[in-house]
């Protein structure tokens, strides 16, 4: 008898997700409508809440956000439109990717923003592509992501540029002449970026010493010890902040006393936390520095203050990540070229793209014919163990 | 049912799914997640079934699918990127080595084919350990074949550990149907030879299927070999479905997955791996996903619980419901026809009016 | 000396993370030792261990939040195997395994949804996360706690098994299920008890694991539970000591590995290991041989 009761509780149970699912499109549309009563553009933001990268994803989605709370109407064609976002999850997995990215293509999405992590980028591309939706890449360095497409554009630096700014920071301030580059198998990002570390290091004259993890491992006192043991004067860890938290712990209870270098990733907080009262030094490179625009930083931090979700996806500070930063101005981007093209459709923004010049926090954004952002500059940002901030260190870019 | 007639009947109800999938892909707009649902249905139902050959027809316990699956994707997706997107694909590997495209088809083939090889080499050592062993042996292997192709030294091949992209992808939802049904049309007909029969009677006891003269390691060997084989297909129409492939996606929580795939479809069924299939991708990637919306009211009330991974969470009870009280899954061992639909309706009345009465049991 | 110095930081970490494997390897030996059960749940018991540490240290003083960890690891593993195996006794194997894959996939997700799927900085307990140097390899204090905790708690183990009456009805529930049913032992109090055990011991090993390795999420109980697993089958499952034996050396091996320079194989390694040891000799290293009744 009870188990009769329960399957019938268990098909009904099934039943009304059933009719839940065939709800939801009406669902969400009533949301926006609700609303906004006029005129709505969707936004689709394409980035990871979970896995490896979804604290980085978190703060690049808040960027978003905030943007969103601060201009939350835009004027296309001469009507008033609101901006709904619609964030999905990509789950920092490439083969969850392409069905996040379905989703945002079956919600009617005019533009996408996102994503943190080029792997995912790479995997959500065709989607959208097939589906002729323009995305924006926000902080996704990787040089395949807009090689050869024709719809996704980015507003930050390629990995080539950031691997030989990291390189000559390297030779240039520590006289390094041999490096430990430790990657992440399968991680598009981390292995790019350490290739294009380990050829500009190369081509300086030092020598490079190149390891790889798989995912899931969290033991890295092995590599640390290797580094030690092979002599390397820095220790370039291109990750995620995930990984990051635990190398740090581990380089700090080693005692590894080389600098530790790695890419935009881990301008966050979590690398602040677990590096603050150890004895360790990191720089990274990334696309902005707090105290860059006050007038930015103090908005942001009051929105941050005031809402406890936001604060708990910033890390539970309010220190302004370069990723919130891209992120905010990938969402001005997007209004631009929706304002320019005059219309939500899909093509007639990804053609207006081209052309869009803004002048966001982060620095003049416009596009080349690629679709990369002509950008020439970054920042090396370093921990200080005791404030638990980054103090500035000095601005690169490559010479010619 | 005459058996002419039932052959008739289910040629007739393929035809009209077909037909089906046809019209819906002409009305609906190709952006629905419908077709995403679809599509990857009828991979995984081919691979459901593959592995259904193995764990509940011969009853070998293996959890090696996603390490064949993998060896399908990229021989896939090796041999079909164009040659003239190879430098950018293979950018730090000067290309690649592999400098020729085949057709899709070929090379669908051609990934069971590799996928076989292994699963026949493979085979020879672990075959001989029995149960909950051969699983771990097979789990293991998978784990394996996963690293050696995130090697770099196999780079210029596999492209070490990076994404291998732009091959060829679906035009149309038709394509993965129209495969997965040939290859799970071959498995029924394989299933219902004398080498079938024999793969059931290592199943029941397999130390009576010695005593009758079956050859044991022949035979699970065989079972091995095609089921591997048809993974390896349906990696490949997986690759061509994900449109980019990584070794990586291929890891042990996969495997995990068809198993689930084929134990709520019901062991030893081949429509119920099928239905099992299209109803795990319909809730995982669609009918729940409404669940992570957090901003989601009934009247004034803030449902607040519901936030990214509420989802999930939501499944795995109803995966867990189902593994604890329909242990035998949808169908048990049985088939779905429309005969046995029918006699399934006429003898649900009849049953419940008995089970009323004798209800004190339970 | 100066080859020391470089090699026994690799040596130190594989016998402490061995240590580490071999207290969950215990759990997963004891189940499978009485119900031939493959417990895919218990790396995940072992990460919610992690987890309540996260949550606990955030209201109560450490020593509290310590006893809260293993009273609420122990409840866990209780409640799992009520719920989601004891139902299932009479199923065939398969449909015990399949609901602990469905469990393991619960608790991932749960914590996923409890977590918001970020990486959970793991506090740091005093004393044992404190940095020491021996033989001028600098570690932390845990690393050489592990091996010793580890060897205390299994001697326990078997004395507990040897000469308490629990003890000896696990062992007559592993020799034959049924006959020791009808013997009179209470068998799903057995079984809870393997389940208290294993539980517990997963408890202590996540203090000691994550205090090395800081970070929790919702995935981190997966792999250091698939090497616990291949340790205990490496060490003949069914047998404490083969698993604690087994640990260790896949934990060591595992580190040598990495040291060696061929990191993209660590994991590989290991599963090679298991399954040469299986074709070479079936059961294990400590494993008995089981006997097919016609």
């Amino acid at each position: 008898m009870k188990k009769r009761v329960l399957s019938v509780l268990l098909a009904a149970a099934m039943l009304s997700t059933l009719l839940a699912g065939c709800e939801k499109k009406p669902e969400a549309a009533a949301d926006g409508t609700e609303a906004a009563s006029g005129d709505v553009v969707t936004i689709g933001v394409f980035e990871p809440a979970s896995g490896d990268n979804g604290a980085g994803g978190k703060q690049e989605t808040l960027g978003i956000q905030y943007a969103n709370y601060v201009t939350p109407t835009v004027e296309i064609g001469g009507k008033e439109y609101t901006v709904q976002l619609n964030i999905v999850d990509n789950e920092s997995s490439n083969d969850k990717a392409p069905s996040a990215a379905a989703t945002l293509v079956s919600a009617g999405a005019s533009v996408v923003l996102g994503s943190y992590g080029s792997g995912v980028s790479i995997a959500g591309s065709d989607t959208f592509k097939e589906a002729g939706i323009p995305v924006i890449g926000v902080t996704c360095t990787n040089p395949q992501i807009t090689e050869g497409n024709t719809h996704y554009f980015r507003i930050c630096f390629l990995d080539p540029f950031q691997g030989t700014v990291l390189a000559n920071f390297s030779s240039d301030n520590f006289g390094a002449k041999k490096a430990y580059v430790l990657t992440k198998l399968g991680d598009d990002y981390s292995t790019g970026l350490g290739h294009y570390f380990t050829e500009a290091f190369e081509a300086l004259g030092g020598e490079v010493i190149e390891e790889t993890f798989q995912e899931g491992n969290s033991d890295f006192t092995s590599y640390i010890t290797s580094a030690k043991n092979e002599g390397a004067e820095v220790f370039f860890a291109p990750s995620s902040t995930e990984v990051a938290a635990l190398l740090i712990e581990q380089a700090a209870s080693q005692g590894l006393e080389i600098p530790l270098l790695a890419g935009d990733t881990w301008d966050s907080n979590v690398i602040l936390n677990a590096a603050e009262g150890k004895n360790v030094d990191i720089y990274v490179s990334t696309f902005y520095q707090e105290g860059g625009n006050p007038e930015f930083d103090a908005g942001i931090k009051e929105w941050i203050n005031s809402d406890a979700t936001a604060k708990a996806n910033n890390g539970g500070d309010d220190t302004v990540s370069g990723l919130t930063v891209m992120g905010y101005d990938a969402y001005y981007v997007a209004l631009e070229a929706l304002k320019a093209a005059g219309s939500t459709d899909p093509a007639a923004v990804n053609e207006a793209l081209w052309d869009v010049t803004y002048t966001g926090v982060s620095g003049d954004i416009s596009f080349n014919e690629i679709g990369d952002a002509n950008r020439d500059a970054a920042y090396i940002k370093h921990a200080n163990t005791e404030t638990g901030a980054w103090d500035f260190v000095a601005e690169q870019s490559v010479a010619e | 049912m005459k058996k002419q007639t039932k052959i008739i009947w289910n040629v007739g109800l393929i035809a009209a799914l077909l037909l089906l999938l046809f019209i819906l892909e002409q009305v609906v707009p190709s952006s629905s997640m419908l077709f995403m649902v679809l599509k990857k249905g009828a991979i995984y139902a081919l691979v459901a079934v593959s592995m259904n050959l193995l764990n509940g027809f011969t009853g070998l316990f293996s959890l090696g699918q996603a390490g064949f699956m993998l060896l399908g994707a990229y021989t896939y997706a090796i041999l079909t990127i164009p040659v003239e997107s190879r430098a950018s694909v293979y950018q730090y590997f000067d290309g690649g080595i592999v400098q020729f495209a085949i057709p899709v088809p070929l090379a669908l083939i051609a990934g069971g084919v590799v996928a076989a090889v292994f699963a026949f080499l493979i085979g020879l050592p672990v075959l001989r350990l029995k149960s909950d062993y051969l699983a771990i042996a097979t789990l293991g292997f998978a784990e394996i074949i996963r690293a050696v192709f995130q090697w770099d030294k196999l780079g210029p091949l596999t492209n070490g550990s990076n994404l291998l992209r732009n091959f060829p992808t679906f035009q149309s939802v038709l394509y993965p149907f129209i495969v997965a049904g040939i290859c799970i049309g071959l498995i029924v007909l394989l299933i219902n030879s004398t080498y079938g029969r024999a793969f059931k009677a290592i199943r029941d006891d397999e130390i009576a299927a010695e005593a009758m003269g079956i050859n044991l390691a022949h035979h699970k060997q065989l079972a091995f070999v095609i089921s591997s084989f048809f993974a390896g297909v349906s990696g490949g129409l997986l690759a061509m479905y994900q449109t980019t492939i990584q070794a990586s996606m291929f890891k042990s929580a996969m495997t995990y997955e068809i198993l689930l795939i084929v134990v709520i479809g019901g062991i030893g069924s081949v429509t119920g791996s099928c239905i099992g299939s299209f109803l795990f991708i319909a809730c995982s990637e669609w009918w729940l996903r409404f669940l992570d919306n957090s901003n989601l009211y009934i009247g004034d009330f803030h449902l607040s619980f519901m936030r990214p991974g509420f989802r999930k969470v939501v499944f795995s009870v109803i995966i867990m419901a189902i593994v604890l009280f329909y242990r035998k899954g949808l169908m048990g061992d049985r088939e779905f026809s429309i005969e046995g639909a029918r006699r399934f309706f006429q003898k649900h009345f009849k049953k419940k009016q008995a089970v009323e009465g004798g209800s004190s049991h339970e | 000396m100066e080859w020391i110095t470089k090699n026994l930081p690799y040596l130190m970490a594989g016998i402490s993370v061995g240590g580490q494997y071999a207290l969950i390897a215990i759990g997963y030996t004891m189940v499978y030792g009485i119900l031939r059960l493959i417990n895919f749940a218990h790396g995940d018991i072992f990460m919610v261990a992690g987890l309540i540490m996260v949550y606990a240290v955030t209201v109560m003083p450490m020593p509290l939040a310590l006893l809260l960890v293993v009273v609420a690891t122990v409840a866990l593993g209780f409640l799992v195997e009520r719920a989601a195996y004891k139902p299932l006794r009479s199923a065939p194997r398969m449909s015990v395994m399949i609901s602990a894959i469905g469990v393991s996939y619960l608790l991932q997700n749960l914590a996923l949804y409890i977590t918001g799927g970020l990486s959970q900085q793991y506090p740091a307990i005093p004393w044992l996360s404190d940095t020491v140097t021996i033989l001028g390899a600098t570690t932390k204090r845990v690393t050489l706690v592990t091996p010793v905790l580890t060897i205390i708690l299994v001697v326990v183990l078997g004395l507990l098994i040897k000469y308490t009456k629990v003890g000896m009805a696990m062992r007559a529930a592993s020799r034959d299920f049924e006959t020791s049913q009808l013997m009179g032992i209470k068998i799903n109090s057995v079984i809870s008890m393997t389940f208290v055990i294993g539980s517990f011991l997963a408890a202590v090993g996540s203090m000691l694991y994550f205090t090395n390795y800081t970070g929790v999420t919702p995935t981190a109980g997966a792999m250091p539970g698939l090497k616990a697993f291949v340790a205990a089958v490496f060490g003949g499952i069914g047998s404490i000591p083969g698993a604690v034996i087994g640990a260790f050396i896949i934990g060591i091996c595992e580190n040598i590995i990495k040291g060696v320079g061929w990191t993209t194989f660590s994991d590989a390694f290991t599963f090679a290991l298991l399954i040469v040891i299986l074709i070479a000799k079936p059961t294990g290293l400590f494993g008995e041989k089981a006997i097919d009744k016609v």
